[in-house]
């Protein structure tokens, strides 16, 4: 399970240009790694497709942190 | 008569990402030969257009900038694009713009700021456009724009957009009919839904996709490669008979009744 991590924090380095240092598992999307309401929605949909599987709109918003996203995954694996 | 667009330059707006419609539409006009010319609004997308342009390995390929909501800016890089490649022969519009929270609920909600703003961008920019590319295609033309069932008939959550699309379907027969006698045409392509960034904030978008799944006559969702090929056949002189259509890319769901 530790690789879902690997693969949230390589989705985020790629899609938000930041250091892999900077994704921790208490990193909020928003307010640490400077991602805007599109960048929250693209991201989403990487990891839709990374994990094939659906997040709903009710779901995503509840998506703040990068730890949200991995226990979010893990749960629905 | 056949599909390569070679010595043919076209406008593409509107590619945000890998999933765009513009961006299914750029590689298959890429793919016919075209020189492709990209517009971004704003820097957000700066980057991320110019890191997809490079993957086409194209060196005769432009990115410039262009918010439709600006007059001068339009103005400006139709200027540009005029000065470096003279003549185009055609614009993709793949434009669009709500406030997501006009793309839930009751359309009735929509405050008058959120139906100007959806009109001026999703609308307005087309006829905007077409009037500053008609003077660069002198050769003739086609202007491709993306419009949604959402348009034509009530489609849940889309609300505000769908009217926005009714108003650009309307200024498709009005400009074809203004630009028919300088062999311009113009012509929208109603997609069905395609899981792109600007569908994913209609509110419920994948309960829209499993209905077409389910229901649609060919039993599958439309692709983004499906839309450029059609894109590409408005483009090509196939298609020379055809102005003020819109045609439907959407495994067949629009004939059905509920």
């Amino acid at each position: 399970m530790a690789d879902v991590l690997e693969r949230v924090t390589k989705i985020i380095v790629d899609r938000l240009g930041v250091e892999e240092s900077q994704v921790t598992l208490e990193a909020s999307f928003k307010d640490d790694l400077g991602a805007d309401s599109l960048d929250v929605v693209e991201l989403v949909m990487e990891l839709e497709d990374e994990f094939d599987m659906e997040i709903s709109d009710e779901e995503a918003e509840k998506i703040v942190t990068v730890g949200d996203a991995v226990n979010y995954i893990k749960s629905h694996m | 008569m056949n599909l390569s667009l070679k010595g043919r330059t076209y406008v593409v707006m509107g590619v945000a990402n890998k999933r765009s419609i513009a961006w299914g539409i750029a590689r298959s006009l890429h793919a016919a030969g075209a020189r492709l010319i990209f517009t971004y609004a704003g820097e957000r997308l700066e980057a991320s257009v110019r890191e997809l342009v490079a993957t086409l390995e194209d060196e005769t390929a432009l990115v410039l900038p262009c918010d439709v909501t600006n007059d001068e800016e339009i103005t400006k890089c139709f200027a540009e694009i005029k000065e470096k490649v003279g003549v185009i022969h055609g614009v993709a519009h793949c434009i669009a713009f709500a406030n997501k929270e006009d793309l839930s609920g009751e359309y009735m909600n929509v405050s008058r700021d959120g139906f100007l703003l959806a009109h001026n961008i999703s609308s307005y920019s087309l006829t905007a456009v077409a009037r500053a590319a008609k003077d660069l295609m002198t050769e003739g033309g086609s202007i491709v724009t993306m419009t949604y069932l959402g348009g034509e008939r009530v489609v849940q959550n889309y609300n505000i957009m769908g009217v926005a699309k009714a108003s650009l379907e309307a200024s498709v027969k009005y400009l074809a009919n203004d630009l028919g006698k300088y062999g311009i045409r113009v012509n929208a392509i109603s997609a069905g839904p395609i899981r792109t960034l600007s569908a994913k904030g209609v509110s419920d978008f994948n309960s829209i996709l499993k209905e077409i799944e389910e229901r649609a006559p060919l039993r599958r969702t439309t692709t983004q490669e499906e839309v450029g090929d059609t894109a590409l056949f408005l483009f090509s002189d196939l298609s020379r008979g055809i102005t003020g259509e819109n045609i439907h890319v959407d495994s067949g769901y629009h004939i059905l009744a509920r």
